[in-house]
């Protein structure tokens, strides 16, 4: 009995890990397991166990509201425009700061990251004062008739702040290891500027473009506390997911918010994959050189 | 398409890399510029490409001015050590590319691109491989895509910057003939870089060493072998002996030999050095006439030719004399090491001491 | 980049020549140049450096005794201690969670090694506030522990220990990502070696495997620490908003937004603006040193 339990376990074990000289692998990994579950799996895990409290049905109902109907779409729509955004200049700012030399660029450079470094209440309240009526920015559109703050407007351009730092840092290092021989060939072959970047220098670029921008996405859809100043926080209006999350704990509808819960978890995990699946793609594309 | 580099010079930063060079590259012919790293080979070949702008000189192709014409109005086929192929195309839209990205009224039809594509595919043997991407050819497989990529835009010239220094030894050896072979087809002026003397010999009508931003000499494989200008190509261009001597009035004293040297009547008493190949001293066990006295240091058996080591009797610094004899020779002598032995230099070249460095 | 391992002669001593390679065939015309700058700029200052200057402006608006009053507060000062002990307590322990997972991940080969690391990137990918709620559903008067905790007079959630536990969860990755690919990179030769000759496991690892990292971990903890600080939605959600007590520097500067006292307020996150600049500039300086050291790495 003994021996048949020692034979199981060490086929399992030699399935599963290599063998190797460096000791401390049990600890380590037991110690990562232990508290990766403590801390990360069993509190995620109890938003999904909790929400069983409600039936299909009732689960169904509660997240498929107008109300939160339109929180989604407001969620998605801004975060998607903002990613764009993001996307377009991300590569802009990554070229400008890859290729040419101007004053100023190391200081550029460094505070690009900002948005990185900086707490979300801070690029709250900033953003906010910026963008009202009689902020330093919205002045210049309140004529205009348009306002920016408090309003689905506001929460795209709080949206693009924390995301711009997404693409520009994926961007970079794949446009810092273009080789320039490859241009050169291109122009040797007769190709203009124009045509060198659309045909041989973006396609290589793409898939971390793309990377970028799932990532500047799965970031703005959970965004909270640079978005919940300038937002109007308006049902149906100007009120994100997140919000409605908080606004159903404060009425005690813990069911609800859970519920709501569930439904950004998966699709954060769904974006979660999506991203991995982009990062293997762009490592295989620069891989293959 | 002949073309004419005049009084080029460029420099980087305080490096000069061309000095006030000047070459002439016939029409049809395949002209290898042959010299070490820093010589200046590479940065005249993307010169004359385009790729990099002169400070001074004038480029002319066929006779007419192109120093200011850009890289892409030049028409020239350039191959890169690196391949330097399109990751994200097939080897088919690689070597399409040039015609695709034509202006309109220049570019052929897609059907004409295909043929075009297909049967230079065809030309360097690799048309079964057009639907893959450049990862998965080996390397000497993608430089022959790069060269038919190049030849695709019909170039007036090929320039090719060390086409093969990126592949194994054999795949060198293969496509260094082949390249010979596609040469001879297809006349076109050709340019090529290299490092690798045997490659230049081997393959090019002409040579040019360079070195240190100069042009050395420039001449037949031949002629820069066996005649060499100077003691730089002597030693670039192979193994090289050295024996010290003097020269005056036009005869030379070197090591016990006395001979006419007419090229240098006007020296007076002047240290001189004459420059012998390996294989150019006669080796024996028994002495002759002139010969001087040596003894076998190492014995290396490569192939069909054994290279000895020899130390001379009267040298203090037991300086090695190189000399390479045939397996048949060798058989013959019957040496070993510790054995003495007599040399005489068959030929040689003599420099005056101050040009030697 | 420039390293081909056969190195070419043609590459050697052209440092500057291969920046050269640029100019000429394979450059934009001038005026594009400008042109793509100058959008980039506005772009950037639009979005980027405004924002930044508006936090100082708004808080010294009203004068420098209005900012000092504002930080010296007891409120304030409370708030500040508040979230130096949820980072000094969140960051070490993840620092000890960010070098075990590393050392399993990168020095040993075992099944499931991705699933791993993706799992420990989830907290990087969930909402803040649904980080913080999950602590709730469990924490919490409903939740798993709920009675029992409320039994043993145990508060967690609307309570400090509750600002930790989701401060932790939020900054769990961060130290980890950064060790993970950097130990990856440096492979298991140099301990392996430490080994053979006769070194334990805590020997190699104190002596060998950390200095490698050590300028890795260091940018993974300034991160974490940053993110520590100044994290607001998860925060928020367990805490009970109460000045004083569980109020973090992010949630006074809510609280006091919303009060509508904006000099105040702005101060306050002029002080968590400060942060972020000194983390910029600490992760820059590390940055370089850390390429530096790559690189006498790279010449052995």
């Amino acid at each position: 009995m003994c021996t048949w339990h020692n034979l199981i376990w060490e086929i399992i074990l030699n399935n599963f890990k290599q063998h190797s000289v460096l000791p401390g692998f049990n600890l380590a990994f037991g110690f990562t397991l232990l508290y990766l579950s403590l801390v990360v799996l069993i509190p995620l895990s109890a938003a999904f166990i909790q929400t069983t409290v409600l039936t299909w049905a009732e689960f169904w109902k509660v997240v498929t509201t107008p109300r939160v109907i339109a929180s989604y779409r407001l969620t998605f729509g801004a975060s998607f425009a903002a990613a764009l955004v993001n996307a377009i200049f991300g590569l802009l700012v990554a070229w400008v700061l890859v290729r040419y030399p101007f004053p100023g660029k190391k200081l550029v450079d460094a505070l690009v990251d900002l948005p990185f470094a900086l707490p979300t209440a801070v690029a709250g309240i900033a953003l906010t004062a910026l963008y009202a009526g009689n902020g330093w920015i919205g002045q210049y559109f309140e004529p205009l008739g348009i306002k920016i703050a408090f309003t689905p407007l506001g929460i795209f351009v709080a949206l693009t702040f924390i995301g711009l730092p997404f693409v520009v840092r994926t961007v970079q290092p794949v446009l810092e290891d273009l080789e320039s021989e490859l241009e050169e060939a291109a122009a040797t072959l007769g190709a203009t500027r124009l045509q060198t970047f659309s045909r041989v220098i973006f396609p290589t670029l793409f898939p971390a473009l793309m990377t970028g921008f799932a990532l500047a996405f799965a970031r703005a859809i959970g965004e909270y506390g640079s978005v919940i100043f300038i937002a109007g926080n308006m049902p149906m209006v100007s009120e994100i997911t997140p919000l409605l999350i908080i606004t159903k704990l404060e009425q005690y509808d813990v069911a609800g918010a859970t519920a709501l819960a569930v439904v950004m978890l998966v699709i954060s995990f769904v974006m979660l994959l999506i991203i991995n699946l982009l990062q293997w793609w762009s490592r295989r594309q620069s891989a293959s050189a | 398409m002949s073309i004419e580099v005049r009084n080029l010079s460029k420099q980087f930063g305080t490096f000069a890399a061309l000095r006030d060079v000047s070459l002439k590259v016939h029409s049809g012919e395949l002209l290898a510029l042959l010299g070490p790293s820093g010589s200046g080979k590479t940065t005249l070949l993307r010169v004359i490409a385009g790729l990099e702008a002169a400070d001074t000189g004038q480029i002319l192709f066929q006779g007419g001015d192109a120093t200011s014409q850009h890289v892409r109005d030049r028409h020239v086929g350039f191959v890169f050590q690196h391949y330097a192929l399109f990751r994200n195309m097939t080897i088919f839209e690689n070597v399409a590319f040039g015609l695709r990205v034509r202006a309109k009224a220049f570019r052929p039809t897609e059907a004409e691109i295909s043929n075009r594509v297909h049967r230079l595919l065809k030309l360097v043997q690799l048309d079964w491989l057009a639907d893959r991407h450049p990862h998965q050819l080996s390397g000497g497989q993608r430089q022959r895509v790069a060269l038919a990529r190049a030849l695709a835009v019909e170039p007036t010239v090929l320039l090719l910057d060390e086409p093969f220094g990126a592949l194994d030894a054999k795949v060198r050896k293969e496509l260094r003939s082949w390249l010979r072979r596609l040469h001879d087809d297809m006349q076109i002026t050709s340019v090529f870089v290299t490092h690798d003397q045997e490659e230049a010999l081997e393959v090019a009508d002409r040579v040019v060493v360079m070195n240190e931003g100069c042009i050395e000499q420039i001449g037949t494989p031949d002629e820069v072998y066996e005649r060499p200008a100077s003691p730089f190509v002597y030693e670039f261009l192979g193994k090289v002996n050295l024996f010290h001597g003097r020269l005056h009035r036009g005869r030379a004293w070197i090591d016990g030999l006395e001979v006419d040297a007419p090229e240098h009547t006007e020296a007076e008493n002047l240290a001189a050095v004459a420059y012998v190949r390996p294989h150019d001293i006669h080796i024996d066990r028994m002495i002759h006439g002139g010969a001087l006295p040596a003894r076998v240091f190492h014995i290396l058996s490569v192939g069909p030719i054994v290279r000895l080591e020899l130390i001379r009797d009267d040298s203090e610094d037991k300086e090695l004399i190189q000399v390479e004899i045939t397996k048949e020779r060798f058989r013959e002598l019957q040496l070993v090491r510790g054995d003495q032995v007599f040399i005489k230099p068959s030929r040689f070249d003599l420099f005056p001491s101050q040009v030697v460095h | 980049m420039l390293l081909h391992e056969d190195t070419s002669v043609t590459t050697i001593s052209l440092p500057l020549a291969t920046g050269l390679h640029r100019k000429g065939a394979t450059d934009e015309p001038a005026w594009v140049r400008r042109t793509l700058i100058g959008v980039a700029l506005i772009f950037l200052t639009l979005f980027l450096f405004v924002p930044l200057i508006s936090v100082f402006y708004e808080a010294l608006k009203k004068g420098t005794d209005v900012y000092l009053a504002a930080i010296t507060e007891p409120d304030a000062v409370d708030a500040i201690k508040l979230t130096l002990i949820a980072a000094a307590i969140a960051v070490p322990l993840n620092l000890i969670f960010g070098l075990a997972a590393a050392w399993a991940i990168a020095k040993f080969e075992f099944r499931g090694k991705n699933l791993l690391i993706t799992l420990i990137d989830l907290p990087f990918s969930v909402s803040p506030v649904v980080s913080g709620l999950i602590y709730v559903l469990i924490f919490g008067l409903q939740g798993w522990l709920g009675p029992w905790l409320a039994e043993n007079d145990i508060k967690i959630i609307f309570a400090v220990p509750g600002i930790v536990l989701a401060t932790i969860f939020v900054t769990v990755p961060f130290i980890a990502r950064e060790l993970i690919p950097l130990m990856q990179a440096q492979g298991t030769e140099e301990e392996e070696a430490a080994v053979v000759l006769g070194a334990n496991g805590w020997q190699t690892f104190f002596r060998i495997t950390l200095p490698n990292v050590k300028w890795g971990l260091l940018y993974g903890t300034i991160l974490c620490n940053a993110r520590a600080m100044g994290e607001f939605g998860a925060v928020s959600v367990v805490s009970g908003h109460i000045r004083g007590s569980t109020n973090t520097l992010p949630l006074h500067v809510e609280i006091l937004y919303n009060e509508y006292n904006f000099a105040a307020a702005f101060a306050v996150a002029s002080l968590l603006a400060l942060l972020a600049l000194v983390t910029l500039a600490l992760k820059t300086f590390v940055e370089s040193k850390n390429r530096w050291h790559e690189g006498e790495l790279n010449e052995h």
